[in-house]
């Protein structure tokens, strides 16, 4: 099917909310630093960011800097916006976040045609202004 | 090693409302139906609603996210003189099948003698399920899904179904046949809201709702009521009907599943998956049998690529092989044999969430038990065993095998 271009949701229809746990990776977003919680004693990483390593139960925390960089592990096409149910064309991806192994982000992808998404794409972090002085991260082809 | 509660309880009632298109059953509130499908499963079992001294729920009495039902209410409705059970199995619809696994806890240690289980649903305009984690408030953990514009249940199990397709070659012609398949089962059943033959050239015209799912493969949106009742053994001899006896029940899952609808975090294979590996293996082994012991398997179809998963999740062919195993019509029921087409197991006799009616998995249960009474409107012939499947969804998901008496 044909569907044009991909275009992510408008970021002043997005509202999000933080708690402890998952505030420092949205205040990285609002400096322009994709981030992923990182146990700080054995190492692992986990997204979204919660209270406890799953691996070792520590509640250590690295917040490093990541390449910015993704990988399409799976994805949507969608063509109603849903906050109004108007056309709009949007590609929510699920992406493999290179330099954090094992975590991923729920995004929309923009910069190509909805119907050239594919499993496997190489994309790059794209930030959206959302509601509430919040960044969000998108992705870019 | 054999459960131990296993051919010790049974359904011995099943009662519903009518079938009503998203909305329609208004002005009846969800008390009003809920009591007329609990006294219509007392009925069928003979026995007085007055006698049900249990509860046993899943998706914390209600649809989990609409009009709530709940044990004091429906008591003062139904004038139940006491209560001596009263248990919700966690999450969501997957945990139907599990709530009888829970009745049976309840009933073995001799807590109560006769449980109901129940969903009463009711989609109002305000209340509207497949659009609730989209209505949803923000909070910490959904703002890691919600931004994506992955708002609906079926924008959730289109992501999966992708990686299977893409894992395994799987098409949306074998979705398609999973809806064409138990479409055809419900021409002949007067409740069914959907009942029109379906043509392939009619599901491939269906919308694209979230691609690659189309409107078709999206369950029905229905209003109304299931209740069923268990009880022991020795009570279901006095009832009205043979008993359906519950041979196995599981409910769980394995952490590889994760947060599913909440988080797309699941590894390979488990991503592309309906979750149910976990309870499938502890259902298989509490009864030693396996998925070709099965006569008909009422597998749980919010969205048809998840009957898919589930075929192989429960081994009725092996992963990777749900494709190849739908489209040779393995699913199908021979109305004139009263077996499966191919070799297969027959599934969704009755239609299922796709096209008779969907009340959160309550009328699997209710099919299951009439084919092995052997009074199934599509009665498979000589139906021993009946598996009945719940979710996928959030953990746990259950499974429950019912046996003839
Ligand atoms: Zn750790």
């Amino acid at each position: 099917m044909t569907y044009g271009p991909a275009r992510a949701l408008p970021g002043d229809q997005i509202r999000i909310t933080t708690n402890p746990d998952t505030e420092p990776f949205w205040q990285a977003a609002k400096e322009g630093r994709l981030t992923a919680c990182q146990c700080g004693d054995c190492g692992h990483f986990r997204m979204p960011p919660t209270a406890i390593c799953p691996e070792c139960g520590s509640r250590a925390k690295n917040w490093p800097t990541l390449p910015g960089t993704a990988t399409v592990f799976s994805f949507a096409i969608c063509n109603k916006n849903p906050k109004n149910g108007e056309d709009y064309v949007y590609v929510p991806v699920v992406v493999d976040l290179d330099g954090a192994p094992g975590t991923r982000l729920n995004a929309n992808v923009s910069g190509c045609d909805a119907e050239d998404v594919h499993i496997g794409m190489k994309v790059s972090v794209d930030w959206t202004p959302i509601q509430d002085g919040w960044v969000l991260p998108n992705f870019k082809a | 090693m054999a459960w131990v509660n296993q051919d010790k309880c049974a359904i011995v009632g099943v009662g519903a409302t009518d079938y009503y298109v998203r909305g329609k059953s208004w002005p009846r509130t969800i008390n009003d139906m809920a009591a007329e499908a609990i006294m219509n499963a007392c009925a069928d079992a003979g026995i007085s609603h007055k006698q049900i001294d249990g509860f046993s729920y899943y998706s914390t009495a209600g649809a989990g996210y609409l009009d709530k039902f709940d044990t004091a209410s429906l008591m003062e409705t139904l004038g139940m003189p006491h209560i001596s059970w009263s248990a919700t199995l966690t999450s969501g619809g997957g945990g139907c099948p599990g709530a009888i696994g829970l009745a049976t806890a309840g009933l073995m240690n001799e807590d109560c003698t006769y449980t109901v289980t129940l969903m009463a649903l009711q989609q109002l305009p305000q209340h509207r399920l497949g659009v609730v984690f989209g209505a949803a408030a923000p909070n910490p953990e959904n703002s890691f899904l919600q931004p994506s514009g992955l708002v609906g249940p079926g924008h959730l199990m289109s992501v999966l179904a992708r990686r299977h397709m893409h894992l395994y070659g799987t098409t949306q012609d074998a979705f398609g046949e999973v809806v064409m398949a138990t479409r055809a089962n419900t021409h002949n059943r007067p409740k069914a809201v959907r009942k029109d033959p379906l043509t392939k050239e009619q599901y491939d015209a269906s919308v694209m709702l979230a691609d690659p799912l189309r409107r078709l493969d999206f369950c029905l949106e229905t209003d109304g009521a299931v209740a069923v009742i268990t009880t022991t053994m020795d009570r279901a001899k006095d009832c009205r009907h043979k008993p359906a006896v519950v041979h196995a029940a599981a409910h769980g899952g394995q952490r590889e599943w994760g947060r599913a609808f909440a988080w797309m975090g699941m590894p390979d294979p488990h991503f592309a998956s309906s979750g149910h590996k976990f309870t499938a293996d502890r259902v298989w082994a509490q009864s030693g049998l396996t998925a070709k012991d099965m006569d008909v398997a009422l597998i749980y179809d919010h969205f048809s690529p998840m009957v898919l998963m589930q075929l192989e999740d429960y081994g009725f062919c092996e992963k990777g092989e749900g494709n190849e195993y739908v489209l040779s019509g393995k699913l199908r029921y021979d109305p004139a044999t009263g077996k499966g087409v191919n070799g297969g197991v027959p599934v969704n006799t009755h239609g299922g969430n796709l096209n008779e009616a969907y009340i959160i998995g309550m009328t699997h249960i209710v099919e299951g038990v009439e084919q092995v009474r052997g009074t199934a409107i599509n009665q498979v012939k000589d139906a021993e065993f009946a598996l009945v499947s719940g979710g996928p969804a959030s953990l746990p998901v259950s499974s429950l095998i019912l046996r003839k008496d």
